[in-house]
């Protein structure tokens, strides 16, 4: 007779990152979505030429920060949702990827193209070290624990002898990048092209990974670790080097937004930025690739639009009451649980089966 | 929405108007994206949501000031249509906003951008794409840089320039002092305390204590009881106003009493002294370069009487207390006064030659004496301040305007 | 030596302040095995409401019940309709639901009151027990009625039917089920309870850090450090944290200024007092992963 034990509560936390119904990686129908999403996006700004005022330069800019913050939300995806691993402190190696970058530009003058390895590497390694003491960290201490580093992050950015490097609260002025080879791209377009290419890599490369043993590895340690531990897995070795990899993507995401910004300072990098990641990737969908992709595009959207939804509640509702923008991303954050609870990506695949019956 | 568009219906309404005779106070003229015949469009953003979400109030005075010049009959004849959006005093979300501004809403400027990382961010940005980057919420002496930067022009006075005219004072006023500074950990605090230290000159090593706090502290009791163990006399209080007031409270509590220098963001009576305590906060120092609203003796000034008027009908859920509410109307005035200077040309090349060329300009609210000055190498509106001591439940000044201005 | 004392005083005081905080988290974690993150929020909108009762005329003390009664209800009700659709949904988005709270109670209270910072009173008298000079009447307040309320926590908890129903509810709710417990409503009532000594908590703390909306986000943190590095399954053990995080990042200050007189080098301060107090909850979870007094979890296969 099996009865739920103390012991469940632990482990509670990690069977409770669930796969969305949406399947992780691609079956056919996915991979076929993929493709037109993917042929879409490459032609958008050749577009331009036709409707400028739509597919402005803002536009594409707004659509780059996009494919960043689906990078970002990527890597956590791979950690929290394919790994069970919680974490909250995603924004500190956002931060280290941009930084790192940075230091890179301006102190060395590296040109940007050749920055993603290395900031990959650096991220790796600083995930990586942070996985292995977060071996012993279940669910809830291992969230705060990662809350904590987060946290952190900033005030060690301004750490005063580090400050020739990090340029301290100024920050660091960057150049955005320019088309290569003379093609006639703006530097918006440019900038999207060069996000794309990278998101597709990382996508694929994700899409792989997760498709072969060590993706089945990393989902076995979510779902069951003391079984998967019993079948042979090496569990601590997965567990860090996920650690290292989800760190290294949200890194090169840092680094990306380092040249669509084109400036970083301690204070781009606060708490908020792990929280929105985090809602990222829930509402995304969880243990999903398409949704880390929605969960990006969320994660810029949402800000718009509670913006734009205040706005109209107080001028065209004429409410005397000011709703702030604040209070409509909280709200819409509750609508979107209640009518999502497994996120956008898990939503709709809901949706599909149940027109398809 | 395409705001082009509607600028395109609203011109050529105003142009079908006055073909037909029909008498139209707006006059046709040269226009640059966000200004037509009838309408002006301002950008702006502001810290509506996070840490600094206190100083988003004067976004709000800004809004209600710009009704207020609305319903009488707007600037030349042409409405302000202010679009002010949240910021967040951060640096990635407002470049995305300040892109949204430009490009989608196509405003004709931006102003009065608040938060020294955040106006970084976006300073090369809005001079690459020439628009007007004006009168900055910021006291970073880094903005008149009028060669690097032409179109970035600040507004209030710098908080190098006030940390030096306090060095200067203390050096004057106290003998052997020994200060003790307490300081906000980023650039502002960095600023204040780079001129206090160039201000002492030779004699900095009179700085005997010199602690800091992050925004994310609690609060700042142990810096302060450091600060008191220095055996320090004179204290140089470079905190925001919730941190200031706690920081003022504090030293009163231990018993500490030195000559106490306030920097002129948390001088407000009714966000720092009054929580602070009005008798904890005697004989602090600080300097001035707007009215009080609680200092009596402006009570009759019309300005004042002005102001009061506008914070019943256009601000009424505004405190009458709070600082804010004054500097949001003494620098929407400004832009006020600058756009009319445009006369019919609302070019964005118009609007920053005026915006560089505002001689002895005086806008309601600031304390006589004190006008604004800007010229095509002197890109410092405001350079003068006055000294004032706090008194009773309010400050007194004393002593002349002092100013730092250049050519 | 007398300002190792003076800072050690402080830290008591500051740790004060995240312990009371600290036990309104473990609060809710007992009750409902879920970190709430809106907890700071919570307790900064029932401070609001008391201060609006006080300047309504209330008696300080009448304010406090009224607050401390209202919020318990307010729990209830957030739990019953907000989080009850949500019982079978992962964890995560019960998160995201809490962010969404986090973000509502903020927004509303600085639209509704201002983010002027706004004076709170004490109810403790300028000097309590002569000690006043060192760690100040208010703080020693708190630490008393922290004390009381984690006593009388204990005393519930450990020797009440509703308690120990509450308790069985959290646990195991199936076998809770079986033996007769309303578990829906035992999670109800710990939301209320949470609420409640999050009130406490934001009250007590107003008068030391001036009320204002973003008044807790700073303390959340450390009062979260807290209640990890005590065991968050424990409130006397959070408690306890709270204290210790306290008195540890005056330490790491007064420390550093020792380093910079002593050597004349700055090697840490102010500045970092986060960044230590991170090592340090890292260092203590890695060689106790469930906190100082956790409950350390037996895994059965």
């Amino acid at each position: 007779m099996s009865t739920a034990n103390p012991a469940d509560t632990a482990t509670t936390t990690a069977a409770a990152v669930p796969a969305s119904p949406a399947a992780p990686a691609g079956t056919g129908a996915d991979r076929r979505w993929v493709w037109i999403v993917v042929a879409v996006a490459a032609v958008l700004p050749l577009l331009h030429a036709v409707v400028p005022d739509i597919v402005s330069d803002y536009r594409l800019f707004l659509m780059s920060t996009m494919m960043i913050a689906a990078i970002a939300v990527l890597g956590l995806n791979l950690l929290t949702g394919f790994n069970g691993q919680i974490s909250l402190g995603h924004g500190a190696f956002y931060a280290v990827g941009a930084y790192t970058a940075a230091v890179l530009m301006d102190k060395l003058d590296l040109p940007y193209w050749t920055l993603l390895p290395l900031v990959a590497a650096v991220c790796f390694v600083v995930g990586f070290l942070f996985g292995l003491p977060a071996l012993r960290l279940e669910g809830h201490y291992l969230a705060l624990a990662t809350f904590a580093l987060a946290l952190a992050v900033p005030q060690m950015l301004k750490y005063k002898w580090l400050e020739g490097l990090t340029g301290g609260v100024q920050g660091i002025v960057l150049l955005k990048p320019e088309a290569p080879f003379g093609l006639p791209l703006s530097e918006d377009q440019w900038l999207y092209y060069y996000c794309l290419i990278v998101t597709v890599l990382l996508y694929w490369a994700a899409w792989n990974m997760l498709r072969g043993r060590s993706g089945r590895a990393m989902m076995a340690i979510r779902d069951h670790h003391m079984a998967a531990d019993t079948m042979g897995i090496d569990t601590a070795r997965y567990k860090a080097v996920t650690f290292g990899i989800s760190a290294a993507y949200t890194g090169i995401a840092g680094a990306l937004s380092a040249s669509a910004i084109a400036f970083v300072a301690p204070d781009s990098f606060g708490f908020f930025l792990s929280i929105s990641l985090l809602i990222g990737l829930v509402v995304g969908g969880v243990a999903s690739l398409p949704g880390s992709i929605i969960g990006g595009i969320f994660t810029v959207l949402v800000q718009n639009s509670a913006q734009a939804l205040s706005n109209f509640v107080k001028n065209d509702i004429g409410l005397p009451y000011d709703l702030s923008p604040y209070s409509v991303y909280g709200i819409l954050l509750l609508v979107l649980m209640y009518v999502m609870p497994t996120g956008i990506a898990g939503g709709v695949v809901l949706a599909w089966r149940r027109l398809r019956r | 929405m395409s705001v082009t568009r509607r600028g395109f219906v609203g011109g050529a309404s105003a142009a079908t108007a006055l073909l037909t005779g029909s008498a139209a106070l707006a006059q046709k003229g040269k226009y640059d994206d966000g200004a037509s015949d009838t309408e002006i469009k301002v950008g702006h953003t502001g810290p509506y949501s996070g840490p600094a979400s206190a100083y988003g109030v004067i976004g709000k005075a800004i809004d209600a000031y710009f009704k207020m010049v609305n319903d009488k009959g707007g600037i030349n004849g042409r409405k302000v249509k202010l679009v002010s959006l949240d910021d967040a005093y951060s640096p990635p979300k407002i470049v995305e906003v300040t892109r949204q501004l430009v490009e989608q809403e196509k405003v004709l400027c931006l102003f009065n951008t608040l938060g020294t990382a955040t106006n970084t961010a976006i300073q090369k940005y809005m001079n690459a794409k020439k628009v007007p980057h004006l009168f900055l919420a910021t006291g970073a002496s880094k903005w008149g840089k009028p060669k690097d930067f032409p179109w970035t022009i600040g507004w209030q006075p710098d908080y190098h320039t006030e940390g030096v005219i306090f060095a200067k004072h203390l050096l004057v006023n106290v003998k052997d002092a020994k200060v003790g500074v307490l300081m906000q950990n980023d650039d502002y605090g960095k600023d204040y305390y780079e001129g206090f230290r160039e201000g002492l000159g030779k004699d900095v090593s009179k700085i005997v204590k010199h602690v800091t706090y992050e925004v994310t502290d609690p609060t700042v009791d142990s810096q302060v009881i450091q600060l008191k163990d220095s055996g320090a006399n004179a204290f140089f209080n470079i905190a925001t106003p919730k941190f200031a007031a706690q920081a003022i409270r504090k030293a009163a509590d231990i018993g500490w009493k030195p000559v106490h220098y306030l920097n002129n963001v948390s001088a407000s009576v009714a966000a720092v002294m009054k929580p602070a305590g009005f008798e904890n906060g005697q004989d602090i120092i600080t300097v001035a370069y707007l009215k009080d609203p609680t200092d009596k003796q402006w009570d009759n000034a019309d300005d004042m009487k002005a102001w009061r008027e506008w914070m019943a009908k256009y601000n009424p859920s505004g405190n009458p207390g709070d600082a804010f509410n004054i500097y949001g109307y003494a620098v929407a005035a400004t832009m006020h006064k600058t756009l009319e200077q445009c006369g019919n040309e609302l070019t964005r090349a118009n609007l920053m030659k005026q915006a560089a060329n505002l001689k002895k300009l005086t806008v309601p609210l600031l304390l006589p004496g004190i006008t604004i000055n800007t010229s095509a190498t002197d890109y410092y509106p405001i350079q003068s301040v006055r000294l004032q001591r706090f008194k009773g439940e309010t400050w007194e000044l004393f002593g002349d305007v002092m100013s730092n201005e250049s050519a | 030596m007398e300002q190792l004392i003076q800072q050690i005083a402080s830290g008591l005081a500051n740790g004060a302040i995240y312990a009371c905080v600290a036990l309104a988290l473990v609060m809710i974690f007992v009750s409902t095995d879920h970190i709430n993150f809106a907890q700071g929020e919570m307790a900064m909108f029932s401070t609001y409401i008391s201060w609006q009762l006080i300047q309504w005329g209330l008696d300080y003390w009448v304010a406090f019940f009224v607050t401390v009664v209202v919020s318990f209800v307010a729990g209830v009700l957030i739990e019953r309709i907000v989080l009850r659709p949500l019982h079978s949904a992962p964890v995560l988005s019960i998160v995201v639901v809490f962010i969404g709270l986090l973000a509502i109670c903020n927004s509303v209270a600085g639209t509704a009151w201002s983010y002027l910072i706004k004076e709170y009173p004490t109810p403790f008298p300028k000097e309590l027990f002569g000690l006043s000079g060192l760690i100040g009447a208010h703080q020693l307040g708190v630490v008393i009625v922290t004390l009381i309320v984690l006593s009388l926590l204990y005393v519930f908890f450990r020797y009440t039917p509703l308690g120990l129903a509450m308790r069985a509810a959290a646990q195991n709710p199936v076998s809770a089920r079986l033996s007769g417990v309303r578990v829906d409503w035992m999670l109800a009532l710990g939301w209320g309870l949470a609420a409640a000594v999050g009130a406490v908590a934001g009250m007590m703390v107003a008068h030391i850090v001036y009320l204002d909306p973003n008044m807790m986000a700073g303390i959340l943190l450390y009062a979260f450090a807290g209640a990890l590095l005590g065991g968050i399954s424990n409130p006397g053990g959070a408690v306890l944290g709270g204290f210790i995080v306290g008195v540890l990042e005056n330490l790491v200050a007064y420390l550093g200024n020792a380093i910079e007189k002593g050597f004349g080098v700055y090697i840490i301060g102010n500045g970092e007092k986060l960044t230590v107090a991170l090592i340090i909850v890292i260092t203590v979870l890695t060689l106790k992963p469930s906190g100082l007094f956790g409950r350390v979890v037996v895994k059965r296969v």
